[in-house]
């Protein structure tokens, strides 16, 4: 029995600012280093975007090029990919492996972890979203519009899918979140307004559709980028409803273990 | 006023639906010593813990940790406890030194990482993700990262399960270097000897109570009586030999020249055994003495039988 000195009781927090900092950190390197999470939130979507830009496979609808129809919806994909798919992923099997668990009872508080993690989701946005934008302006890319209104849609469209990804992490298993959210992704890249016009649905479910997050994304993205229009209410009205939903059934529902 | 204790449980109850998991228990935890929770699969170990550590409210009864509630003063006590769970707890890409550095980056004055990471042996898979890493190499990661914040308190769930001995003797030695700077430690373990070697106090619970608690010797001693059995010449004349030894000891030949003696066996009683041969110019060869271990004790009070 020795007294070493190493590990003399001197316990403490951190400040919490450099806790979330670091947790971000983590978080961020986590996603980026995640071969599953690359494909989905850098390779599909820069394929996708690289491919029906210079192969007219898909009609895209509008006069103009492929590209300005393109490119907002591939980076409404983006964001799908990361605050959805990835957010959910990579959650429910850090619920599974009892990280979440052991995160509990270090001293950074449950509401630092998910602001850590919305800092971590943000920072691979800015990232895809520079990949794609570069991407796109060589293909000869011109937007247009208000970028405020971007930034808005672009933040909403991020609350919305991250409390629904929060959500299916909370309470399905791993590996049903695991298929559940790849094949919501899936549906929505086809279905969401991405690389098909929802002219193309009959105008039944075309109603429908457009309640979508993932159509009001895209949609308004798709107005304001293509089209130069003003501040899209309508999207951001539905994104923020989705937003409250999500997030407010993840928050009561969410199991951390 | 005396100083509050580390682990204070009252009448701790908890269910899972119709099972009773913990059923009444009673045990406290003076600061500074280390406390072994043995009993069998199921006996309520983890359920204990894992309630002192404020992952479950007890359905009734009090649990203290320095004298506040683990639920509801959870940001208080964070940075004074630490927890190695039994499994898990770290991202599958994570590597391992890269998770020990920022467990530590939560603490406001940690544990030199670098130092951790060789006193754990886990200096040749700093780099490796923790999927990689091997069971054992992952339980000395989780041990590591319960001790690094410099708590007063830990937690460690079955902390040498699966080890191989050297890794298990590196984490015998982390934890007798965490009592002699003052830490107290509570573990659970099934490894009688990891109890008998480590702990101040052990407390053997089964069926969701605590039957037994005391020092390992006060446990070995509370059981049936301790033998010591040497051979010499036969037909000593063992009468003059019960005389010297206590009251309610036995003496006996069992075979010509092999002897058996009973009763409490410490080390007066072995020096009047000796003592004696000496004054009969017999050699005591084959002295051995069998006391009985806390294995021993152990099965004695939670049954022989397996259970599922």
């Amino acid at each position: 029995m020795t007294a070493t000195g190493t590990f003399l009781p001197k316990p403490g927090a951190a400040p919490l600012p450099r806790m979330i900092r670091a947790q971000a950190a983590l978080e961020t390197r986590m996603l980026l280093r995640n071969g599953e999470q690359l494909l989905l939130t850098v390779v599909i979507p820069s394929l996708l975007l690289v491919l029906f830009s210079t192969v007219d496979i898909v009609d895209t609808g509008a006069d103009g090029r492929a590209v300005d129809f393109l490119a907002p919806g591939v980076l409404a994909l983006a964001v799908l990919s990361t605050a959805f798919t990835g957010q959910a992923i990579a959650t429910g099997f850090e619920r599974r492996y009892g990280v979440l668990k052991r995160l509990a009872v270090s001293p950074l508080p449950r509401w630092g972890l998910m602001t850590a993690k919305t800092c971590a989701v943000l920072v691979t946005e800015v990232l895809q979203i520079a990949l794609l934008t570069a991407i796109a302006l060589a293909l000869g890319w011109s937007p247009h519009g208000d970028p405020l209104s971007v930034a808005l849609l672009l933040i909403l469209g991020t609350a919305a899918f991250s409390g629904l990804g929060l959500l299916m992490a909370g309470t399905l298993k791993a590996e049903a979140t695991l298929a559940a959210a790849n094949l919501v992704f899936l549906l929505l890249l086809v279905a969401g307004g991405v690389i098909v016009s929802l002219d193309k649905f009959p105008g039944g479910v075309r109603g429908v559709l457009e309640l979508l997050p993932i159509s009001a994304l895209s949609g308004g993205l798709r107005d304001v980028l293509q089209d130069g229009a003003g501040v899209p209410w309508r999207d951001l009205a539905i994104l923020a409803v989705w937003a409250v939903l999500g997030l407010g059934a993840a928050a009561r529902l969410f199991r951390w273990e | 006023m005396r100083e509050e204790p580390a682990v204070d449980i009252v009448g701790l109850v908890k269910r899972y639906g119709p099972k009773t998991a913990v059923d009444g228990l009673d045990l406290s935890v003076d600061r500074g010593t280390v406390t072994a929770v043995l009993g069998p699969n199921g006996a309520g170990k983890t359920t204990t813990v894992e309630t002192c550590e404020g992952y479950r409210r007890p359905d009734a009864g009090t649990v203290r940790i320095f004298g506040l509630d683990p639920v509801a003063d959870a940001p208080a006590l964070r940075p004074r406890v630490g927890v190695m769970l039994q499994s898990g707890g770290v991202y599958s890409g994570a590597r391992a030194e890269e998770m020990l550095r920022h467990t530590a980056s939560l603490h406001a004055h940690p544990v030199d990482v670098g130092l951790l990471i060789e006193r754990l042996g886990l200096g040749s898979c700093g780099r490796t993700s923790y999927r990689r890493l091997s069971g054992g190499q992952q339980q000395r990661l989780a041990l590591a990262m319960a001790v690094v914040g410099r708590p007063e308190l830990v937690f460690l769930d079955e902390p040498t399960a699966g080890l191989d001995p050297q890794a298990r003797r590196a984490t015998w030695d982390l934890v007798r270097d965490l009592r002699g700077d003052g830490v107290t430690v509570v573990l659970t373990t099934h490894y009688m000897d990891e109890a008998e070697q480590l702990a101040d106090d052990v407390a053997i619970i089964d069926g969701g109570k605590v039957i037994a608690q005391g020092s390992p010797e006060e446990l070995c001693r509370g059981g049936a009586e301790n033998t010591l059995r040497f051979t010499g010449r036969p037909a000593l004349d063992l009468a003059s030999l019960l005389k010297a030894l206590p009251a309610d000891s036995t003496a006996a030949e069992l075979t010509p020249g092999s002897y058996r003696v009973t009763g409490k066996v410490n080390p007066q009683l072995l020096a009047t055994v000796t003592s004696w041969c000496a004054q009969n110019g017999v050699m005591p060869d084959r002295i051995s003495v069998e006391r009985h271990t806390l294995e021993d004790v152990f099965l004695e009070l939670t049954g022989k039988e397996l259970r599922a």
